[in-house]
């Protein structure tokens, strides 16, 4: 009895004092470093990691992580030092007598029923502020829409009129407000140091913050289950200086030239016009699409460094296994086989990387 | 003692089956014992099958950008693995535990509707036959419009839209083919079994307790079998109609969760997890009721705050109706709902909390015996509650935001279904391992399946929190390699396969210790509840003599008196009291009338497959042979003679 009433003093001691803790651990950062020397087993530069935040959404996220999770640490070496203890102390031994019948201890009870409600208490005010506070719209935000297709991310910038796709480009230091839905099944937009998930669903407009504190390359992925190909819907945020940003919507807002002569980029442009590509992609100044354009607009597409839902590096390499079979790469993909000649390929890859 | 089959005093054109052993017996009996050990079996190869399919799964994962399986294969493995641990294993072998034991612990010669009984049993086996048969008759394939390199092969023939079937992925439009449906109406199929168990044992706690077994007397595994079958009753017709939903929009054109239609694919997942969040607790209560028994037993002392425990877990059933939306963090609920959301989560650890520390409370003070059933229910203990830890996490919203559909999620439900569900499972199958065959089983080998499980478990699903956090999506064929995941990838697979091997060794203690383990004694764990005062292997009429009840643990007191400290002392006649036990256990002196087996479960049982082929390849003559064979069951049923009763008599 003595016994079990000096572990539950002790362990209401340690509870008293968790909010000191917690509150030391945030002044020393570097504990947070020597957390993941804890867990020793973190991944080095995963680039879709959700611990190494790199905006205040995220870090906001990530503070709240840390704060239950030291709070789990306390509760876990309690319950299960005091499992092992009891294994060790209790176990059978030749000499044991037979215990006492203890039925129950209704303080004891009570005390392990009302403590945890505290513990609760504690994480859930923060908790609750840091969920509307993400909610909130940021002011001065740049509002961009996001479009989860199978299986890529297409944005749409309406304050610049900019059309593109599997990189979004945002300038840094900067609140990013996206405003997003689904062509088709539910998506999941996540970029991990940025921001938590948020779904796209058809029908239906979903709201998500972002914040880059500095220009940086980020990995995007879709979080949900959306067929096939789920795997390989991934995407990049490019996150440029402001300076940089401007550059880039310049850029993006120019026609692509339509090309004339007989360089095989030319060449390319005809294999573009003639193979079937224009069914579903548009070259802005080149063609447009009549009726839905279900695939990425190509204008810039020499301009960002991934495609096919950011799953390929935009290379001759990835560029020629992809025309030449994207369902190979891509299983259920849209695009279909357009049984396109090694020369009609190269030509093409020629025309691609004239779209800057 | 002789068995007397009497001659109807009624006419009729149907007779009751009268074999005693050989197949016939097995498919006609009404047997909760015999029902449970088919429950068992069947869910047990089903769990295999699963296991089978994580280790596809795993080997995939091994490497980044792997291709030892296609998308398509992939996809249908990982719904299939879910599908089939949570409704053909887990549930099923907790179906086991309830059938063979709830009789048993409170006194009962059987559950209240025996034929029941026997139909739920084989509306389950034809249920998972008819949701397998997909790999033989299952069509798939990419979406409307969308290309494929290769045929989709058997393996990807089956249901491939995710265990959850969010809509509309898993519409027709987006998943073409037969497969889903073979999901949708399987699960309906599945669904129903459970739904007659669940209403057979509610009434059975109700109205077949022994004399004095009043309800604050009961084991907490019987109230913990209460609570799901409260849960089953609640929450099932819930997903019911959600199913039909799903499969009138993907056969008949509605548009209940197409957007297209005004419908809203958010809606299903709403339904969904208003019943998938109580069948968690469907899976893992009857665990809790498993380490409630073995935990007193072998630390000899009474349960400490059996109340507390049976109301928490009641507790914990009645708000795990509030809690579905934490699945659905990252849909676009408001602020609000998230936050009401993430605090009834919080909640619901409260009673989870005090279940823990009264378990803890109970072998505090004790005198530990660690045999294999006990080391499972201590292992179950520590490994729930890092799973019930990583729970509380997910309750802050956004933390969630960052680890939901993530492989975090994945360890998280694993600790608690696996570490938790499965671990008091085997802890189960051990404890009640001399009670079911009247052998004991291989104490060493039980140790060596323990530490293997252990570390295999840990290996596995441990490193999968990191890999989670650390940006490793779930339900992904392949991920890229710079993502720097594969390292702990391929711990993950190596301990997916130590866990197989455990399970191997599971399997060689259980055949050779049924046939040659030692005789079990009358009372092997001198244990508390009523299912061992009766002999090992139960005899088929369960109780000679209808036991009366005076007090909570009722038999541990016929045995054990307290000194003046509180300490449990034996008393002189407990030896005698045991052994006459024993010897009215083998021979009832009162007529003991015994329910008839029947054929009409089984038959009635046959006909749900056949409307099941009927609506996914909409044909008449199908949906024709299905009701013939529903009437035929529920005439046969109705009009069998009562009176055909076994009757067990004395010997004189």
């Amino acid at each position: 009895m003595i016994t079990l009433y000096i572990v539950s003093t002790l362990f209401l001691i340690i509870v008293d004092n968790i909010n000191m803790l917690v509150k030391n651990i945030f002044k020393l950062k570097n504990l947070k470093f020597s957390a993941l020397i804890l867990l020793s087993a973190c991944i080095e530069n995963a680039p879709l990691d959700s611990l190494s935040p790199e905006g205040p959404y995220a870090r906001s996220i990530d503070e709240l992580f840390w704060l239950t999770f030291w709070i789990a640490v306390v509760i876990f070496v309690i319950v299960q030092g005091a499992l092992l203890l009891s294994v060790f102390v209790f176990k059978e031994k030749p000499d044991s007598p037979e215990p006492k019948q203890i039925h129950g201890n209704t303080k004891l009870e009570i005390l392990w029923t009302v403590i945890p409600v505290i513990i609760l208490a504690v994480i859930a005010v923060p908790t609750v502020r840091t969920i509307f506070d993400l909610a909130n719209e940021p002011e001065d935000a740049l509002k961009i829409e996001v479009i989860g297709h199978q299986w890529w991310f297409e944005y749409k910038y309406p304050d610049y009129d900019i059309t593109t796709a599997n990189v979004l480009v945002i300038p840094a230091d900067k609140p990013i407000r996206l405003e997003m839905w689904s062509n088709d099944v539910l998506h999941n937009y996540w970029v991990p140091k940025l921001n938590g998930k948020r779904y796209l669903v058809p029908g239906q407009t979903t709201y998500l913050n972002l914040h880059a504190d500095s220009p940086n390359e980020f990995w995007a992925q879709c979080g949900e289950y959306c067929g096939l190909s789920h795997s390989k819907m991934r995407g990049r945020v490019l996150a440029l200086s402001e300076s940089d940003f401007d550059t880039w919507v310049k850029n993006q807002q120019q026609n692509a030239n339509k090309l004339e002569g007989n360089s095989l980029a030319a060449e390319g442009q005809q294999v573009y016009l003639n193979a079937g590509c224009t069914q579903c992609h548009v070259i802005d100044g080149v063609w447009d699409v009549q009726g839905d354009r279900i695939a990425p607009n190509l204008t810039h597409f020499a301009n960002r460094n991934v495609f096919a839902g950011a799953a390929l590096y935009n290379n001759e390499e990835n560029l020629s296994k992809w025309l030449a079979n994207p369902a190979e790469i891509k299983p259920g993909t849209f695009m279909p086989n357009l049984e396109l000649t090694e020369e009609e390929i190269n030509a093409l890859i020629a025309y691609l990387g004239t779209l800057k | 003692m002789t068995k007397i089959i009497e001659p109807s005093k009624q006419s009729s054109i149907f007779r009751r089956p009268s074999s005693e052993t050989g197949i016939w017996s097995w498919i006609t009996t009404v047997d909760h014992k015999r029902i449970g050990i088919m429950y068992g079996y069947a869910a047990f190869f089903f769990l295999l099958i699963g296991g089978l399919e994580a280790l596809i799964l795993r080997i995939q994962l091994s490497q980044p950008d792997n291709n030892f399986l296609t998308a398509a294969e992939y996809n249908a493995m990982f719904t299939m693995h879910g599908t089939t641990m949570i409704f053909l294993a887990i549930m099923p072998i907790s179906a086991a535990f309830f059938n063979y034991l709830l009789p048993l612990q409170i006194g009962a010669r059987d559950v209240a509707f025996p034929r029941l009984n026997a139909l739920s049993f084989w509306i389950f086996i034809f249920g998972g036959a008819f949701l397998y048969s997909t790999f033989i008759f299952g069509t798939a394939g990419a979406p409307e419009g969308g290309y494929l390199a290769e045929e989709v092969g058997w393996l990807g023939s089956a249901p491939n839209g995710g265990w959850f079937g969010y809509q509309p992925n898993a519409g027709m439009k987006y998943s073409p083919g037969t497969a889903m449906d073979y999901w949708a109406i399987g699960l309906q199929i599945l669904g129903i079994a459970s739904l007659i168990s669940a209403f057979n044992f509610i009434t059975t706690i109700i109205n077949m307790r022994t004399e004095g077994m009043r309800f604050m007397r009961m084991p907490v595994f019987t109230w913990m079998t209460f609570a799901v079958s409260f849960l089953l009753a609640f929450s099932l017709p819930i997903i019911a109609i959600a199913l039909f939903y799903v499969t009138f929009d993907r056969k008949f054109g509605t548009t209940f969760f197409l957007t297209e239609g005004g419908g809203d694919p958010i809606l299903w997942q709403h339904l969904f997890w208003l019943f998938g969040h109580p069948e968690v607790y469907i899976l893992i209560l009857p665990a809790f009721g498993i380490v409630s028994e073995v935990l007193p037993t072998f630390s000899r002392k009474p349960l400490f705050g059996y109340a507390a425990i049976v109301f928490a877990g009641f507790g914990i059933a009645f708000i795990g109706f509030g809690v579905w939306a934490h699945h659905m963090f990252a849909s676009a609920i408001s602020p609000v709902a998230q936050a009401g959301f993430g605090l009834s989560t919080m909640v619901i650890a409260v009673p989870t909390g005090v279940k823990i520390f009264n378990w803890l409370g109970t072998i505090w003070g004790g005198k530990l015996k660690l045999n294999t059933p006990m080391l499972f229910s201590l292992g179950f203990i520590g490994m729930f509650v890092i799973g019930g830890l990583s729970g509380v996490t997910h309750s802050i919203v956004p933390a969630d935001t960052q680890q939901t559909d993530t492989y975090y999620v994945v360890a998280h439900f694993h600790y608690v279904l696996f570490g938790g569900a499965l671990f008091g499972i085997f802890s189960g199958l051990y404890y009640w391992f001399p009670k079911v065959w009247g052998k004991m089983y291989n104490e060493s080998l039980g140790k060596i399946h323990f530490w293997l499980m252990m570390i295999g478990f840990n290996l596995t699903f441990g490193p999968m929190h990191w890999l989670g956090l650390q940006g490793q999506v779930r339900r992904t064929w392949v991920y890229a390699e710079e993502t720097n995941l594969q390292f702990w990838n391929i711990v993950v697979t190596v301990g997916a396969f130590i866990i197989a091997l455990s399970i191997i060794v599971f399997m060689i203690n259980w055949i050779f210790s049924k046939r040659n383990g030692e005789k079990a004694p009358f009372d092997p764990w001198d244990a508390r509840t009523l299912e061992w005062a009766i002999p090992s292997p139960t005899p088929v009429w369960n109780f000679s003599t209808a036991p009366i009840v005076k007090s909570l643990d009722d038999f541990w007191h016929t045995k054990y008196s307290e000194d003046e400290e509180g300490r449990a002392v034996r008393r002189e006649e407990a030896d005698q009291i045991l052994l006459e036990l024993e010897e009215d256990g083998l021979n009832p002196s009162e007529h003991i009338a015994l329910p008839n087996p029947s054929y009409f479960p089984i038959v009635l049982a046959s006909g749900l497959p056949f409307l099941g082929y009927a609506v996914i390849y909409k044909s008449i003559p199908l949906a024709l042979i299905g009701t013939v064979l529903l009437l035929i069951g529920g005439f046969g049923w109705g009009t069998e003679p009562l009176e055909e009763e076994i009757h067990i008599d004395s010997d004189e």
